[in-house]
């Protein structure tokens, strides 16, 4: 890719990116009234997308599902850590510790 | 919130040096896109000889979920006035968008939103400008077994975490989680997919009222 084509690329990506971030802040002050059952259907756009998110790195890490892997174990590890002390640092840290002491132990 | 930054940050500059764009390159996309998933999703492309249209089209997959986000959010800024809304926008990250949402769900008045929010999105700019460009300049000095690139996912987790509320938040992630696996040949669409699909499969419990049982277990659930 040429430089200027790398800069057309980062300028397109980058615009394109303010106008989804963008697309409903900017209209919000017609967005004051929300029904409860639009906002049933907007709780669940958190847990939704955070789980896509978090999913295939831990189950498909090298691109192929692998659901007894160093990571998914460690995940689960991790997921306890989330759960029971809601501290990012240590879900963070531990998971990072377990992964690499899997990744000895199952090879 | 900043931990998880620092590793994402730390490999996507890493990535950008590996597709040949240097640390000029890294910091420009760092100012201008400001989104790692998206970046590290553009250098891959850019690394492998992928054209513009290419390039563009899978960092703005990556980044529609920030579309569901802004929906999410905007019921709680709609008093800030237009220029704020758009620093709001350009400063939204997973980190403060969830962040935020948390604390404003707790009750906040519509002043300390606005700090709040801006709080958090400067400091992980701060933070993301910063681990960026010392990813880039390590390049490739940093040990490939150190699993630097795991902390992201991870940091996601810690964040999913309290959003599972109740059985509709739980299906929702469950079902966004299943589909972003077995999606993922689509590639970057698979995000966009998977989101949906769980946004509507929780939003159809919910909204049939058997949402708001007792919280099950994290146990119960498959990350």
């Amino acid at each position: 890719m040429s430089t200027t084509a790398a800069v057309v690329a980062l300028v397109l990506a980058g615009l394109g990116t303010l106008v989804l971030r963008g697309s409903a802040l900017l209209f919000a002050e017609r967005l004051s009234d929300v029904s409860p059952r639009t906002q049933a259907v907007l709780a669940m756009i958190p847990p939704a997308t955070l789980a896509a998110l978090v999913a295939p790195p831990l189950l498909l890490p090298d691109g192929s599902f692998e659901p007894l892997g160093p990571q998914a174990l460690a995940g689960l590890v991790a997921l306890a850590v989330a759960w029971r002390t809601r501290n990012l640092l240590a879900t963070i840290v531990v998971g990072l510790v377990a992964v690499v002491l899997l990744e000895l132990v199952l090879g | 919130m900043l931990v998880g930054a620092v590793p994402f940050g730390l490999v996507t500059g890493v990535g950008a040096v590996q597709a040949g764009i240097g640390p000029l390159g890294s910091t420009a996309w760092s100012v201008v896109a400001f989104a790692g998933a998206a970046q590290l999703t553009a250098y891959a492309l850019i690394g492998s000889g992928a054209s513009v249209a290419v390039v563009v089209a899978a960092a703005l997959i990556v980044n529609a979920r920030f579309v569901l986000y802004s929906v999410s959010i905007a019921p709680y800024l709609t008093s800030l006035s237009r220029p704020r809304r758009l620093l709001a926008a350009y400063l939204m990250t997973d980190q403060a968008y969830i962040t935020s949402l948390v604390r404003y769900r707790d009750g906040l008045d519509p002043a300390s939103r606005w700090r709040f929010y801006l709080g958090a999105g400067w400091a992980l700019w701060v933070t993301w400008q910063v681990t960026t460009l010392v990813g880039a300049l390590l390049g490739g000095v940093l040990p490939e077994t150190l699993p630097l690139g795991f902390a992201a996912p991870l940091a996601f987790l810690a964040m999913l975490v309290p959003t599972v509320t109740d059985r509709a938040s739980l299906v929702a992630a469950v079902v966004g989680g299943t589909v972003a696996v077995l999606a993922a040949p689509l590639g970057p669409a698979a995000l966009l997919l998977s989101a949906v699909c769980g946004i509507g499969a929780g939003a159809a419990l919910a909204l049939r009222g058997t949402g708001d049982g007792p919280a099950p277990t994290a146990t119960e659930q498959t990350p």
